[in-house]
């Protein structure tokens, strides 16, 4: 197929790339030419589809169902305060297009699932893996394998990185390397462990340099390797990926041939916006207890990281971190009234779930954590 | 001795060391001696059958034990052993986990 031409305009706005030989004329043209889907238009997200569009990729896909929020500006920096309550995706291609309008950006403001994966990704030449969580992670390496698409992954936690470029054609998948996911809690997610806000930014260019390369046919993009960031060491790590011959997608015997049911698979909820709940049964809600503690003692647990306290606190409550939890049950009477807490609910429903499986049945979960209750109950205490 | 280096997801577990020397001539010798030093890393590695859980990936240098000899890898004095874990992130909010509840709890809620 024919290349695009460049007009005058594009030309001067991609002179500096026109300069490197590597590039030049040509692969400008094949940029323009290009297509990439972004999934996700979060911490990841945000430099790579900036970068991307910066650099002319002809059209750009966006995935997200999400509004901006403002907790999400410390690294999220494609959006803005003043698009805080907009829909991401809408709010990120209005940047895009101010930052490029050479280029076209279509959006999706629909969660990525197994029902219209393959139909969104089919168009495009490349995959961008900015998701947040497991059941995406997993459905969007099957669709990359599916449709023999490269799927550009990376996945950030407090200081460490991963980048790799999984294409099943050439090298490994995701699966090769992870045939299933860890169970439900055994590694903390993002949001209770933090995540210095430049990380996805470095983490995201570099994602975004990988993409460019495959497109571009240049350099050696990191197929069959895994690199690993850290950024309080500064270190950058490259381990050898190789394709596992019992990969259960891209094997020779494979036997996932569509896609699945990945939030069964992962035994957690990928779209899930009902946060920090234990189930109705065991959960109590912030005015709930607050009526409670006017009449009844109980006892408070608050489960968080000692550091947190020092943002917001509940009076009288004891803290016991959940990882310190198990090995300080002694500290807990089960004969006593007792309600778990954490900054959102999803801590304190593992540590109920941890109690109630070593006997305790007088235990709730406060539902959406100190959150709930700074909002609902107290509103001096901040939301963080 | 052998260095073995700890992902940040996991140093919750190590007292928060990057690193820890390991004594031992293979990747098994190796990580029985890391859970004997920090007994609460022990199951986030192994499963309850003690193998070495599937999402667990360890490198001796730049090679994934799985291409290797397995747990029986040999390693030598100051080698560097790498824990690789799945991380799920981007960034999302909490909103995961409650799997292994019974259904009702003792009621002693709002009446």
């Amino acid at each position: 197929m024919a290349l695009p031409e460049l007009s005058r305009d594009e030309i001067l706005r991609y002179s500096r790339h026109l300069l490197i030989p590597e590039v030049g004329l040509e692969g400008q043209r094949r940029l323009k030419s290009s297509s990439a889907l972004i999934i996700g238009t979060g911490g990841l997200g945000s430099p790579v589809a900036l970068y991307l569009a910066a650099a002319g990729i002809g059209r750009i896909g966006l995935v997200d169902y999400d509004t901006v929020d403002a907790s999400n500006l410390q690294r999220q920096v494609i959006h803005g305060t003043s698009t805080v309550g907009r829909l991401k995706v809408e709010s990120a291609r209005d940047k895009l297009l101010d930052l490029n309008p050479e280029i076209q950006v279509d959006v999706y403001n629909e969660p990525y699932t197994s029902e219209n994966a393959l139909r969104i990704a089919q168009d495009y030449d490349i995959i961008l893996d900015g998701t947040d969580n497991f059941p995406t992670r997993y459905l969007t390496n099957d669709v990359a394998v599916f449709l023999g698409k490269p799927n550009v992954y990376a996945s950030i936690y407090r200081f460490d990185g991963q980048v790799s470029v999984f294409y099943a054609k050439e090298g490994p998948c995701y699966r090769c390397l992870f045939p299933e996911p860890p169970p439900p809690g055994l590694v903390p997610s993002c949001a209770e462990g933090g995540v210095l806000g430049v990380l996805p930014g470095t983490i995201g260019t570099l994602q975004a340099t990988e993409a460019l390369k495959v497109l571009l046919g240049i350099g050696e993009p990191l197929i069959g390797k895994l690199l690993l960031y850290n950024a309080l060491d500064m270190s950058f790590d490259f381990v050898k990926l190789k394709k596992n011959p019992n990969c259960r997608v891209c094997g020779p015997n494979a036997d996932i041939r569509e896609l699945i049911d990945y939030e069964e698979f992962c035994g957690v909820p990928s779209h899930d916006h009902e946060e920090g709940s234990a189930g109705a049964n065991w959960d109590i809600t912030a005015p709930e207890l607050a009526e409670r503690v006017k009449t009844n003692h109980l006892k408070l647990v608050d489960v968080r990281e000692p550091h947190e306290l020092e943002i917001s606190r509940l009076p009288d409550a004891t803290n016991i971190p959940l990882g310190q939890l198990a090995a300080r049950l002694s500290e807990l009477d089960s004969a006593e009234e007792m309600v778990l807490f954490c900054k959102g609910g999803t801590r304190s429903a593992r540590a109920l779930e941890l109690l109630v499986s070593a006997g305790f049945k007088k235990v709730k979960n406060l539902k959406g954590g100190i959150n709930a209750w700074a909002k609902e109950v107290d509103q001096s205490l901040p939301i963080y | 001795m052998p260095v073995l280096r700890i992902p940040t997801p996991l140093r919750a577990y190590t007292d928060g060391k990057s690193e820890v020397n390991v004594s031992g001539s293979n990747i098994s010798d190796a990580l029985m001696d890391l859970t004997t030093q920090y007994p609460a890393i022990k199951p986030h590695l192994f499963n309850e059958a003690g193998d070495l859980r599937p999402f667990v990936n360890l490198f001796v240098g730049e090679n994934n034990i799985k291409d290797l000899q397995g747990v029986n890898t040999p390693i030598q004095d100051g080698e560097k052993i790498m824990l690789i874990p799945s991380i799920a992130g981007g960034c999302r909010c909490e909103g995961e986990a409650r799997k292994n509840l019974p259904a009702k709890g003792e009621q002693y809620g709002t009446s």
